[in-house]
């Protein structure tokens, strides 16, 4: 079945027994994005310690897709130093915004590159960037609080989403 | 034996004279497929519906033959132009049951209908006393229904923020009815106008539109309906419904986007200040100030979407030669046997009422897997595509229901006068499989 690269087996297992969820403390910011066209919201904590990131806690609700990404990026930026994670979020948005031509690079992206058959089907290129939007927002405030931008609630489209995937159908 | 029976028993939806396999040919869209060489299965109708080849046709032909703009020019193509955009306005209000050609706006869609009346009541802040009973301040109140689709929920959160009026709702049954044992409680003699859907778009209900109607003309308020799902599947008369005012869109009844209507009572309709600006809705304009044209030119400013119009009209003609109680009926049926089938899929939970009765051919679900976990609409939504069955999943612009069922998103089947019941098994079949997708 084509969809078989979509719902990689790696996605559907994370999806079912997701890593690093639960709201923890310590944290430096929390933040709640939501994708407005289908419903999915995550609430995400970030705790960073001598530039790295020491934590990712969240709770979400939504689609598989939606779901075995955030418990990938957690697990992928944990222990990393941010400038390093933010450079693996940059090398996943690449992959996101590929449309189906790029594998991404398994040494670096690790079990995130199981979503680039998710970068096929537009509409479902912001169900794998809702986690990743917020885990940058949150990293941002928690490294300067002064120089975050921007609402941290109900956010109509995550900083940095494809500009040209097309919104989702009105009802 | 009922209609439902008697559907199941010979197979064949419909009723007598209406051939679904017939009406099926008009709409081309519906022979093409998708994903190579599956049949496309359209069960999307509640977003938009397919236009048959008479609206198809009539748009081209506007164009090829009779283009030019309405209401000015005397010449024999903008003759013809604006003859064929007005006798749009005549089917139309003969349509909904109107007695007064004059009492039919164009409007862009529902959504611009409804805030048309929205922004027109706040402008009343700054008319003369003829308008009295369009205005409203603080300590009046604005009444909408917990099932409103954001479009008539948002534009009168917007009026309450702007006037200072305050928000009230109808709340909803947990089988996704209005809850109207404290209805005189909620709509009080405070009430300045009273706003609902006639048909919700994620629930199918079907509301009891005279009974809120009369509460409303005891307290004095406007009524407003948003029609913009019962006027595509129902015969919709407005003398009959009582209300003062009726929003539908053309594209969910086989017309064009881009054109929707606003009727209202002539003398509401007369009094009833502007919303838009611009050329066509003035009398006389000097540079100190403008009087306006009378209804329904005062609320159609600018050069309106003409062969969208047009096409309405040939949609209003294709759908009335069908007859809409042939398609209501039609309707009725496969939502019967729709949600007969969907009770056989394990795990399924209806989000609205379980039975056809009162309600209409849009069908929202959650469905679980064998572990009893939630299976996303979206997932579902995903899954559904890969066979070629087109539904809407998501909170369908009615985030308020969904938070009150506790769900985040559903996935909704919606019917029209083109849907079959086999339709409704091969989504029954596409069900089963992704509960085994999910369930593995």
């Amino acid at each position: 079945m084509k969809l078989d690269s979509m719902y990689q087996e790696i996605i559907l297992d994370h999806y079912r027994n997701p890593l690093h969820r639960g709201l923890r403390d310590p944290f430096d910011a929390e933040v709640h994005h939501v994708n407005p066209t289908c419903g999915d919201e995550v609430t995400l904590r970030v705790k960073v310690s001598d530039g790295v990131v020491e934590d990712v806690s969240y709770e979400s609700e939504g689609c598989s897709i939606s779901q075995a990404s955030a418990s990938v990026m957690s697990d992928l930026v944990i222990g990393k130093k941010v400038d390093e994670a933010l450079e693996l979020e940059r090398e996943f948005l690449a992959l996101m915004q590929s449309r189906g031509t790029a594998e991404g690079d398994e040494d670096v992206l690790e079990d995130a590159v199981a979503f680039a058959g998710v970068s096929k089907y537009p509409a479902r290129v912001k169900c794998a960037l809702l986690s990743w939007m917020a885990w940058k927002d949150a990293t941002a405030k928690a490294v300067d609080p002064a120089a975050a931008t921007g609402a941290s609630v109900a956010a109509p489209a995550p900083a940095g989403a494809p500009l040209d995937v097309p919104e989702q159908e009105k009802p | 034996m009922t209609l439902t029976e008697s559907l199941i028993a010979d197979g064949t939806p419909g009723t007598a004279g209406f051939d679904v396999e017939q009406v099926r040919k008009d709409f081309p869209i519906l022979a093409r497929t998708v994903h190579d060489d599956l049949a496309l299965v359209y069960l999307d109708s509640a977003a938009t519906s397919q236009k048959p080849l008479a609206v198809l046709d009539a748009e081209r032909a506007y164009y090829e033959l009779h283009n030019a703009n309405v209401h000015r020019g005397i010449h024999v193509l903008a003759e013809e132009a604006t003859g064929l955009y007005e006798a749009t306005r005549d089917k139309v209000a003969a349509f909904i049951g109107a007695t007064d050609r004059r009492e039919v706006v164009f409007t862009k869609n529902s959504t611009e209908a409804l805030n048309l009346v929205a922004y027109a009541m706040s402008n009343a802040e700054t008319t003369g006393a003829e308008a009295e009973r369009f205005r409203l301040g603080p300590g009046d109140e604005i009444v909408v229904t917990e099932m409103e689709h954001h479009s008539n929920l948002v534009p009168w959160q917007m009026l309450a923020r702007r006037t200072g009026a305050t928000l009230r709702w109808i709340g909803l049954t947990d089988d996704g009815r209005l809850n109207l044992d404290n209805l005189d409680a909620v709509i009080t003699d405070r009430a300045k106008v009273v706003s609902m859907v006639h048909q919700s778009n994620i629930l199918g209900t079907i509301n009891p539109v005279e009974r809120i109607v009369a509460r409303a003309r005891e307290v004095g308020a406007l009524t407003v309906l948003d029609g913009s799902q019962s006027v595509p599947h129902n015969p919709v008369d407005v003398a009959a419904l009582g209300v003062d005012f009726l929003a539908f869109t053309g594209h969910k009844m086989c017309a064009p986007t881009g054109v929707g209507v606003l009727w209202g009572r002539y003398e509401l309709l007369e009094v009833m200040p502007p919303f838009l600006g611009g050329g066509e809705m003035i009398e006389i304009v000097t540079m100190e100030g403008s009087t306006y044209a009378a209804p329904p030119h005062r609320f159609e400013a600018g050069t309106p979407m003409i062969s969208q119009v047009v096409g309405l009209g040939a949609a209003v003609d294709y759908l009335t030669a069908l007859g809409m109680p042939a398609i209501a009926a039609h309707e009725h049926a496969v939502t019967a046997y729709a949600l007969d089938a969907l009770a056989t899929v394990p795990g399924t939970r209806i989000i609205g009422p379980p039975t056809v009765e009162d309600r209409g051919g849009a069908i929202s679900f959650v469905l679980h897997d064998d572990a009893g976990r939630a299976i996303h609409p979206h997932d579902v939504g995903q899954l559904l595509d890969e066979r070629g069955i087109a539904v809407r999943v998501g909170h369908h612009c009615a985030r308020p229901v969904c938070l009150r069922f506790g769900v985040p998103a559903t996935t909704r089947a919606s019917f029209h006068l083109y849907t079959t019941t086999g339709e409704v098994d091969a989504l029954v079949e596409g069900l089963h499989g992704v509960r085994r997708f999910f369930s593995r």
